[in-house]
Order: structure tokens, then C-alpha cells, then sequence
């Protein structure tokens, strides 16, 4: 065999999008030497999907903004599951983080002043929202990706070489973790364009590799979104949480079949969109939950009130957390009052004028137009839900984006915790940057504590690796029929998207878990043709390994979770109980990489008093059990 | 609704390669993408096609299409008769690596020789102000998904391999002129001139504004009307016009 | 040498282009378009004749100014700056030169006589036949950088066309009259202006040279209407072409008496 190519570096990045650049250039700035390793090319991540805005408090549109509102409108649209300490280090630290961009070169649309400009998004109380246009998230990855490069200019100038400190291995797919006595020592992977293997030496590991819609049939996710790093921890001892919580976005394409699922931009709504069935209804006012209704307006002439004057009316109700508009879709569509592919209408050609669309909304009006002969300024388009978001991942500690595996870091979609059952718009982009340096900065610090004691890749693992990289090209195996990944793959998003979509019930999800042992037997068996030059049969063969295990997670943690709570709905437990509220389902592995996940209950920690203070009392009696309100300041009163 | 369609599609590597033709079925509201990846999911499971979104935004599946350079993901077969014989082929003006995937390392190559973004100084994050109307030229240009279709097309380097050298193309020209248009970027005021830049590094000078680059813009950025054409005129402020350099300052 | 559209290890096609469509139309169009207008633009200059209608004061545009002492009695508003200098060397010869190169260095007519006259290229994604390519970097198309000088010129020669159809407003007796050569006369100087100041040099001088609009409300305005009017450069550069020859061409024809002008009013 020949020999391996090797990469001896600090801190090794999975994935290239927001968290995974943020986190790179961090490490960079504190002097370790970074490997970012992404499957995409560089600047491809799915991050440049993101749409609507970032979302941070910077008070430029409404000077009443501010980090404790934005924490209370996070905690409120995770329903109050989220771990508090992240939602409060997330709404403090948005604001820098945005403004940092602005000195990479972002260039935000403007307030009139010549401030960044915000806008109004779902779930968020002030217009909080920077933004370019309804590209902000190819923004914020240009604005990363040329930092990225202007500290490899800096390296140049120093060390004469663009990559002495800071290198990006793009199209490249980690496939395994390697590991010394529990801590991480580093990483294997191969080349997609080559096939060709390479194994990264390395004491930290960040996790950003984002989501796992791609296990979803409707999805607004890439094929990126295989669950790699989800599973890559799992396998290295890391616990999942939260992993039931899966967003539906509400408003995806419906037609054509072959664009069903790409997302359509909540800034629709936020710049005046309006739902409405097939009778022309704005039934979004039947399906304010109790919990919202001093927020959110009862009637046309409040809500359309509420776009110019804020301050003296209630939002109007197509802005609600994104599961509540999903669900009311969904329901909708059930009763029959779906539009004529099975979604319902959006429309903004009778609120904005037809300029003002085409300046506000671009890219949505350039979509529609390209990809369906609609145009978005002179009729309604056709939404539905769409897997968009899994608010659960890694269990990390807050303040160091760290695993309980020693040196392994997790930040943006892969980390769980932050959104809790429920991610508001907007959130991402800044849990990206918010995150993806903090885990920067634990991985560098943890390096640093190292001192000689680094952990060594052992030669067994790297030939583990390989072998079961290369077991599809196996040939035929022994127990069944040799098995196609195209079609392994087709059948799992069938089984995700059935059984464990947006409403979900007990026995269907207990015949999920049934056949995604069934798939996951047969995917051993899986075989590809051809060579290992830039073979994408072979890639999704390995990639499906990844979406089974997470796959598995998401089922059985949603069997466990008798109630319903933001991205997770149960026809046969439509409540949401407060016992619920303190638990937390974590996944874990069992024994050897093939064997079966485990869910466990954890208690959630405790809300700190100060922060349970910026509630109303009674308010978090809709959520919480008596004994954990006794430390509100109202409490005894 | 259905029909089957005849495809042409370019298949191997540096060392060789061919057109081989397919016959394969096509539903109503399909993208190139997806008949290219039901050749995958049922005749050829190694074919390579770079892919990520598909939705026109991440600028990944660039190929050509009937001789066209285009994003197979936005190009619908509802533009082609049902009899017409469909030719894919990866985009001809980079090396093969395999099938319709292209080694596109030009570009970041060119990418990193433009100095970056200089933040001004004095002005602390979170202090800076810039109208809209500044920043409405740069933001157009940073619509750019980096699909590189432009630098594909661009004869320049088509034509003429050996000019990749002294010329960084389309996108790259643009890019220099983003930072140049820039309100708050202060390369100039560090001793650099990014004209000068355009015009010595990065060959402006070979761009002869035949507009192929606009042309092929899935973001439909008017590259050439007001990227290229707009710094060659900056060239000429600085090199070829001394009257108006008599009564110019730098930056207003 | 190699091959067009061939590389080191680029995909081995060999086919020049593999468009299906009619991409050698436009280039076509475009050639057989210039080509005419060159050819009439010869045969007028060196005619020498019929280029001033006396009665309506219609000069044709060709010969505007008209600043030679062998112009037609009448027809030199500007004064006689050059003496005869024989038959070879006809008024036309003292103008043109600064009028076809305002054309000649235009950002859209470079783009239209590459493709269609130097097929370099003739169409986007169709091998160009030529072996080495330099652009626009070295003499004599490095010249190409003197547009703005010639669209400084533009502007005096715009000024004195609109001159002539003021003028033309003239009637058989002396006093105000319109025919159909006069507003055959305005439309083209209408175009013109269009055409001028729809200038990507113009463009740039008038605002697109400035870093900060917001400090300039008055350059900004004035930039966002030439852009306007810039965005349809190409549209405007053949309109203007074509009025210009048609216009030459009626007063010609009026001036050998070929045609009598229709009168609208005196």
C-alpha cells in the first residue's frame, strides 16, 4: 500500500461554512497552525442559503433593542428548552460579531443614517435582522472566506507561503476520527477528486460540518447535509442532545417536483407576505397558540397596522416561530384548503409594489422566475414545509464549544443546545459566528494546555479507517444481494419523511426505527462500481453510513418525547408538558461503530435567577413547574 | 408529461474522453441536474457532476450546455424540444479531473494575489457609516456566486491557455473592482493603488469588453458595464489623462 | 501552438463550438451593418456636393461643421479655416476624423468590431481563429484609453448639429418654416446627444469616479440618469448610426433636388 499523504497541524476544521471559517480564523489569530477540510469546494458551503438576515440586537432600526430582548425571544421560540447559557452568551455577542464582519469587507444594507440595516423576521420581537438583500448568508461566507485569504496574505508576506499557518483542503471528506486513549489525535479522510487518502495529526478537532436534511425527502438542504459530524462524534464517544427537535421550515417550493423543498426566504413574511388558503383566507389568525396571544394580532387591520407603526400593535401572525406556521400549513393543506400542488399561497404582489419586491426580495424573484415560471410580482406563489434545520447536535459546553470527548469542538448546526426545540430565523448566521469563535478559541486554549502532551494517531486506527473506507468497493458481499447507495438513500428519505416528518405518531415511528435497522443492515452490503477517482457512488456510499446513525437518533429520541414541543409534533401527545421542559434525550453510541444508538433522559440545568427575572412570572408558569420559579424575584410576592 | 430524452455527455479524464449518448426520461419541470443525476442513480453510477445547492446559489454545477456555458441546476429542459439532442460537457477552459467535474484552482490561485479588504483606520468595528448608495455598487458585485462561468467563457484564457498567467479574468477584475469602489477601504491611503493593481497584476489590459462574461452572469451582474469598463476608465484617471489628474483627489 | 479552446489537460473536444443555435447571426449582422455604413461614409466624404439646401438651411451632417474655404456659399456658419487643398482633401476630412473616432474607441463598437470584423470572439463559448491574443495592452490598440478625449470632442460637434437644426427651422421665405428634412434633422440630433452622453467615459467623469456618492447628491442624480441612459449604449450607438446616414442621405438628396423636401409649415 502506498503511503499515506499526512498533515501534521494544531487544529483541524471540519467543514467550510460560517462556524467552520469563523472557527479557523480564531485558531489562525491565536496562533495554530489550521487545517479546514471541506467536502464542497471553498466558498460553497451551505451557508450561502441563508437568507433572511443575522440576527443580533444592535438596537439600529429600534433603539428598545437590546441583548436581554433577544435572549427572551430566543428562549421563548426554543420553547424553553435551550440551554440558557448559550442563548445568553449568543444574543450578548451577535452584535460584535457582525461588526467584525464589516471589517472583513461585508457590506450590509444601510439604515438612513448609515448604520447596518435590520429587518423584521419571525419570532423576534424588533426588527434585529443585518442583512444584504436575501443573500446574507453568501455574504457572510464571501466576508469569512476573504479574511480567510487575507491572513493567508499576511503568512505569505511572512513566511513566503500562502498556507504556512492556515490551509483549506477543499473537496475533501473526513470519514473517521482518530482517537488515543479517549482524546482525539486526530482526523482520516480522503481526497474526492482523487480518491486518494490523507490523515490529518492533530490534538483538536471543530466540529462544524453542519445538518442533516439530507436524510429528509423534502429538504432545503444540500447533499452536504449527510449528518457527518453528527455521527463523526458519536463514534467518538460524544453524546447527542435534542436530536428529536427538527425544523420544518414552513414556506419551501412545491412545484416543480424537482424544486420541492428549496427554501423560500422568511423575509417574505417579514416584508409584508401574507398566507392565505385556497379560498384567499389569511388563516394564520386561526392558529395564534395561547402562549402568544398578547403578541400577535387577531385581525387583518391590527397586523397590517403593525408594519408602520410597531410600537401600538400586535405582529401579525404569519410572522410566529417557524413550527407554528409549519403545523398551521400542514393542517391547512390536510382540511383540504391546500392550493392546487398540496401547499398553500404566499403572496407579496398585492402588498409591496412590483420595484419594491424586486429590490427587497432578488433572489426569491429571480427563483421563482428561473425555476417556475412565476413572477413573484404579479401573483402568489406556492409554499410548504420543508425539512430546513435540526436543532439538536452535539452536547457542548458553552462557553468553549467543547464535547465531553477531550479536543473535540463542535459549533453552528452540528452543536446542539442553543435553539431548543426550536430555532428562531435569523439565529443561525449569528449561533455560526458566535460560536464558531468560541470554539476557536477553546480549541487553541486547549492545545496550548497540552504542552508536550499530545496525543499520537496509532498506525492500527489509520488502517482501520481505510478498510472501512473502502469496504463498498468490496465486491459481493457474503449475507444478501450487493446493495445500490442511490437507492438505499431514495428508501431512507422515504422512511424520514413518512414516519418521522412533521407530525409524528408512536407506531409510525416505531415501524421508522424497525426499518432503519433493516436499511442499516443492508447498507453494510452496500457496493460501488468504478474507481475511486472522484466516484460520487462511492462517496454517498460512505456518506450513508453517517445519516443512517443519525437517522436512528432522531427516531428513537422522537418515540421517547411524549409531548410536543416546537420542532417536534406528536399527534398522540399534542401537549406540551412541563415535565418535559427539564429533560433533555441524549444519543449515544453502544459498544462497537456498527452497533445501536442509545437515548438516555438528562436533567436540564437550571435557569440562572437573573435571567429567569427578564420573564414575567406568569409567563414561565405556561412553561416551567412551580419549583423551578422559586428562585424569580416575584416568586414570593 | 414524460418523454425520453437523447443526452450527450462528455465522459472521462485528462488522458482522454468522449461524448457517449443516453437516452433517458425527463419529467415535467426538470433541470439539467436532475436527468444528469438519474444517468447517476440508474446507467452510470460513477459519473462525476460537481453539485451542491441546487438552487442557483452556491455556483457549483457549471458546465456547458449545448455549447453554452450554464448552471446545469438553472437550466430547465423546457428550453430544449423534446427531440433535440441534449450536449453536456464540463467547462473547457480548465483542466478535466474526471467526467463533468473541472479543476477550477485557477481562480483561487488568482483569488488570493488581490490584496484584501484594508479596514480604515481609527474607525472602530461597529462605528462604521456608509449610505446605501455607496455601498450599492460593491454589493452588486458581491452577488457573485463564484461559479466561474465567466472566467470560463472569457476568450481570453479559453483561446489562449498561456495568458492565464498574466491575466486573472473576469470575476477577479471585478473583485479589484469592489475593493476599489469601496467606501471605507483604505488600500490607498497604506501607498497602494488598486488601479494600478487591475492594470499591472492582473492584465486589464487584455480584456477587449466583447461582454461574453456578462453574458454567461447567472446573477445577471453587469460585469462589464460597471465593473471592467469602470476601472479601465480609473486606469485612464491615473495613467492616460493627465488633464483631469491635475485637479483629482484621491478619494471623494 | 495550441490548439483553440485546448489546454494543458483540459477535456479533449475538438469541436470549435458546440452551439446548436445561430451564433454566427449577430456577428453577421453586425458586419454587414458597419460595412455599409462605412462604404456610404466614403462615397459622401469624398462627393463633395450636395450637402447644403440653401432654402430650408439644411446642412447635411456629414459636412457640419463645414470649415473649409471650398464649402458651399452659406453652409460654413463656422468661419473658413483651412484653405482648398484639392480635390483629395474634401471638408469632411477636418471633422470626421474626431467623429469616427468617438465611434471607433467606444466601449460598445469595440465590442461589436472584435466580434464581428477580428472574430476575436466571434461569439461567446466559439474558438477565436487566432493563434497569439494581447488585448488591448499594446500599440496600437493600447489607443483605445484616448476615448475619453474623443468624447470630449463629441461634445462640441453635438453642440454644433443641434446648431443646424435650430437653423433649419427655416421657411422658403425667410422666416420660421418646419419641413420633413428638419425633423429628420432633429430626431438624429436627438440620437446623437442619446448616443454621447450615454457614454461609458461620460458615465464615469459625471459621477462614476467618485468613492462616495452621498457627499455628491448632484453628481449622484446626474449619474443614476446617464446610467440610465447607459444601459442602452448598444441600442443607441445603431439608432444614432442609422440616423445619421439617413439623415446625410435626405439632405443629399434634397440638395441634388432628387427629392423635394415636404413642407409641415412655410
Amino acid at each position: 500500500m502506498t503511503e499515506i499523504e499526512r498533515h501534521a497541524v494544531d487544529v483541524v476544521v471540519i467543514g467550510a461554512g460560517g462556524a467552520g471559517l469563523r472557527a479557523a480564523i480564531e485558531a489562525r489569530a491565536r496562533g495554530m497552525r489550521t487545517a479546514v477540510v471541506c467536502k464542497s469546494l471553498f466558498g460553497k458551503a451551505h451557508t450561502v442559503m441563508a437568507e433572511g438576515g443575522i440576527a443580533a440586537a444592535m438596537g439600529n432600526v429600534n433603539p428598545h433593542d437590546n441583548w436581554q430582548v433577544h435572549f427572551r425571544d430566543t428562549m421563548r421560540g426554543g420553547k424553553f428548552l435551550n440551554n440558557w447559557r448559550m442563548a445568553e452568551l449568543h444574543a450578548r455577542e451577535a452584535p460584535d460579531r457582525v461588526w467584525e464582519l464589516e471589517t472583513y469587507g461585508a457590506l450590509f444594507d444601510r439604515t438612513k443614517d448609515g448604520r447596518i440595516s435590520q429587518r423584521n423576521f419571525g419570532g423576534h420581537e424588533y426588527p434585529r435582522l443585518a442583512h444584504v438583500g436575501d443573500r446574507t448568508g453568501l455574504e457572510l461566507i464571501r466576508s469569512l472566506q476573504q479574511q480567510v485569504v487575507s491572513l493567508q496574505q499576511a503568512d505569505f508576506r511572512e513566511f513566503g507561503d500562502y498556507e504556512a499557518g492556515l490551509r483549506v483542503f477543499a473537496e475533501c471528506t473526513v470519514t473517521d476520527l482518530l482517537m488515543d486513549g479517549g482524546r482525539v489525535a486526530g482526523a482520516f479522510g480522503y481526497w474526492r477528486e482523487s480518491g486518494r487518502f490523507v490523515v490529518f495529526e492533530a490534538p483538536a478537532v471543530v466540529l462544524a460540518t453542519g445538518g442533516i436534511g439530507k436524510s429528509f425527502k423534502v429538504t432545503s438542504n444540500s447533499w452536504e447535509y449527510t449528518g457527518d459530524g453528527h455521527a463523526l462524534a458519536l463514534r467518538a464517544g460524544a453524546r447527542l442532545i435534542n436530536m428529536e427537535f427538527v425544523q420544518f421550515h414552513p414556506t419551501g417550493m412545491v412545484w416543480p417536483p424537482s424544486v420541492k423543498g428549496i427554501l423560500v426566504t422568511e423575509s417574505v413574511r417579514g416584508d409584508g407576505g401574507v398566507l392565505r388558503d385556497a379560498e384567499g383566507r389569511r388563516f394564520m389568525f386561526d392558529y395564534v397558540p395561547e402562549v402568544f396571544k398578547d403578541k400577535y394580532a387577531d385581525n387583518e387591520a391590527e397586523a397590517d397596522r403593525w408594519y408602520t407603526d410597531p410600537d401600538h400593535n400586535r405582529r401579525p401572525p404569519e410572522l410566529l416561530p417557524r413550527d407554528e406556521v409549519a403545523r398551521a400549513i400542514n393542517a391547512e393543506v390536510k382540511a383540504g384548503r391546500g392550493s392546487p400542488h398540496g401547499g398553500v399561497f404566499l403572496d407579496v404582489s398585492s402588498r409591496l409594489p412590483a420595484a419594491e419586491i424586486i429590490r427587497r426580495l432578488p433572489s426569491m424573484h429571480h427563483q421563482f422566475r428561473e425555476l417556475a415560471d412565476v413572477d413573484i410580482t404579479r401573483e402568489a406563489m406556492e409554499v410548504g414545509p420543508t425539512c430546513h434545520y435540526v436543532m439538536g447536535g452535539v452536547e457542548v459546553d458553552p462557553d468553549t464549544a467543547g464535547s465531553r470527548v477531550p479536543g473535540l469542538f463542535a459549533a453552528g448546526e452540528v452543536a446542539g443546545g442553543m435553539h431548543g426545540s426550536n430555532r428562531l430565523g435569523g439565529n443561525s448566521l449569528s449561533d455560526l459566528l458566535v460560536f464558531g469563535r468560541r470554539a476557536g478559541v477553546g480549541a487553541a486554549a486547549y492545545v496550548a494546555s497540552l504542552g508536550q502532551h499530545k496525543p499520537a494517531v496509532a498506525a492500527r486506527d489509520v488502517d482501520e479507517a481505510q478498510r472501512r473506507a473502502l469496504a463498498p468497493f468490496g465486491g459481493s458481499p457474503a449475507d444478501g444481494p450487493p446493495e445500490n447507495p442511490y437507492t438505499l438513500h431514495v428508501e431512507l428519505q422515504q422512511v424520514m419523511n413518512d414516519l418521522v416528518g412533521i407530525i409524528r405518531r408512536s407506531d409510525e415511528m416505531e415501524l421508522a426505527v424497525k426499518k432503519l435497522d433493516e436499511l442499516k443492515r443492508r447498507a453494510r452490503n452496500v457496493a460501488v462500481e468504478g474507481h475511486r477517482q472522484y466516484n460520487p457512488g462511492w462517496h454517498l456510499a460512505l456518506d450513508l453510513a453517517n445519516m443512517l446513525a443519525v437517522s436512528e437518533c432522531v427516531a428513537r429520541a422522537a418515540l421517547e418525547r411524549t409531548e410536543s414541543r416546537g420542532g417536534h409534533t406528536r399527534d398522540d401527545f399534542p401537549q406540551m408538558d412541563p415535565e418535559w421542559r427539564r429533560a433533555l434525550l441524549g444519543c449515544e453510541l453502544v459498544a462497537d461503530p456498527a452497533g445501536e444508538v442509545r437515548v438516555s433522559r438528562h436533567e436540564q440545568p437550571l435557569l440562572r435567577p437573573d435571567l429567569l427575572a427578564l420573564f414575567d412570572l406568569a409567563e414561565l408558569r405556561k412553561y416551567f413547574l412551580d419549583d423551578e420559579l422559586t428562585g424569580h424575584p416575584a416568586w414570593r410576592a | 408529461m414524460g418523454y425520453e430524452a437523447h443526452f450527450r455527455v462528455w465522459r472521462g479524464d485528462a488522458g482522454a474522453g468522449e461524448l457517449r449518448d443516453f437516452r433517458v426520461e425527463v419529467n415535467e419541470g426538470e433541470v439539467v441536474l436532475d436527468v444528469i443525476h438519474r444517468l447517476q442513480a440508474t446507467q452510470c453510477p460513477d459519473l462525476a457532476v460537481r453539485w451542491n445547492c441546487k438552487a442557483g446559489k452556491c455556483g457549483s454545477c457549471s458546465a456547458e450546455i449545448n455549447g453554452r456555458p450554464r448552471l446545469l441546476c438553472m437550466t430547465r429542459m423546457s428550453v430544449f424540444a423534446e427531440d433535440e439532442t441534449v450536449t453536456v460537457t464540463p467547462m473547457r477552459s480548465f483542466p478535466v479531473v474526471r467526467d463533468l467535474v473541472t479543476d477550477v484552482s485557477f481562480n483561487y490561485e488568482k483569488a488570493r494575489e488581490i490584496p484584501s479588504f484594508h479596514p480604515p483606520t481609527g474607525t472602530a468595528p461597529g462605528e462604521y457609516r456608509m449610505r446605501q448608495v455607496d455601498v450599492e455598487r460593491s454589493q452588486e458585485f458581491r452577488k457573485c456566486i463564484e461559479c466561474f462561468l465567466c472566467q470560463n467563457t472569457c476568450h481570453v484564457i479559453r483561446d489562449h491557455d498561456d495568458n492565464k498567467r498574466a491575466f486573472s479574468g473576469p470575476r477577479y477584475l471585478m473583485r479589484v473592482a469592489e475593493l476599489e469602489m469601496h467606501p471605507l477601504d483604505s488600500h490607498g491611503e497604506t501607498g497602494g493603488d488598486r488601479r494600478e493593481l487591475a492594470q499591472a497584476e492582473h492584465g486589464l489590459g487584455f480584456c477587449n469588453i466583447t461582454k461574453c462574461c456578462t453574458e454567461v452572469c447567472p446573477e445577471h451582474i453587469r460585469i462589464t458595464d460597471n465593473a471592467l469598463i469602470p476601472l479601465k476608465e480609473r486606469v485612464v484617471d491615473r495613467h492616460y489623462d493627465p488633464l483631469f489628474g491635475l485637479f483629482r483627489r484621491r478619494k471623494d | 501552438m495550441t490548439a483553440p479552446t485546448q489546454g494543458p489537460g483540459r477535456a479533449r473536444i475538438d469541436a470549435r463550438t458546440l452551439r446548436t443555435d445561430r451564433w454566427w447571426l449577430p456577428p453577421l449582422l453586425t458586419f454587414l451593418g458597419l460595412t455599409t455604413f462605412v462604404i456610404y461614409g466614403v462615397i459622401r466624404a469624398f462627393m463633395n456636393k450636395w450637402y447644403w439646401v440653401g432654402e430650408y438651411q439644411y446642412l447635411a451632417p456629414f459636412y457640419s461643421p463645414c470649415l473649409s474655404e471650398v464649402c458651399v456659399p452659406g453652409s460654413a456658419h463656422w468661419g473658413r479655416w483651412f484653405p482648398d487643398l484639392g480635390f483629395l482633401v474634401t471638408p469632411p476630412l477636418f471633422v470626421l476624423p474626431f467623429v469616427l473616432g468617438f465611434r471607433l474607441t467606444c466601449y460598445y463598437y469595440r465590442k461589436a468590431y472584435y466580434r464581428s470584423f477580428w472574430l476575436s470572439p466571434p461569439a461567446c463559448a466559439v474558438a477565436e481563429p487566432h493563434r497569439r491574443y494581447t488585448g488591448e495592452r499594446r500599440f496600437p490598440l493600447i489607443l483605445q484609453n484616448a476615448h475619453r478625449y474623443f468624447f470630449y470632442t463629441a461634445i462640441p460637434v453635438a453642440a454644433v448639429l443641434t446648431y443646424d437644426v435650430v437653423i433649419a427651422f427655416h421657411g422658403a421665405d425667410g422666416g420660421f418654416g418646419v419641413g420633413l428634412g428638419t425633423l429628420v434633422l432633429l430626431a438624429n440630433v436627438i440620437l446623437i446627444w442619446a448616443y454621447t452622453l450615454s457614454c461609458h467615459s461620460c458615465r464615469h467623469i459625471v459621477g462614476g469616479r467618485l468613492a462616495h456618492f452621498s457627499r455628491h447628491p448632484v453628481r449622484y442624480w446626474m449619474w443614476t440618469r446617464i446610467s440610465w441612459l447607459n444601459a442602452r449604449h448598444m441600442p443607441l450607438a445603431w439608432l444614432s448610426l442609422f440616423s445619421v446616414g439617413f439623415a446625410d442621405l435626405y439632405v443629399t438628396l434634397v440638395a441634388s433636388g432628387a427629392l423635394a423636401d415636404p413642407r409641415l409649415f412655410n
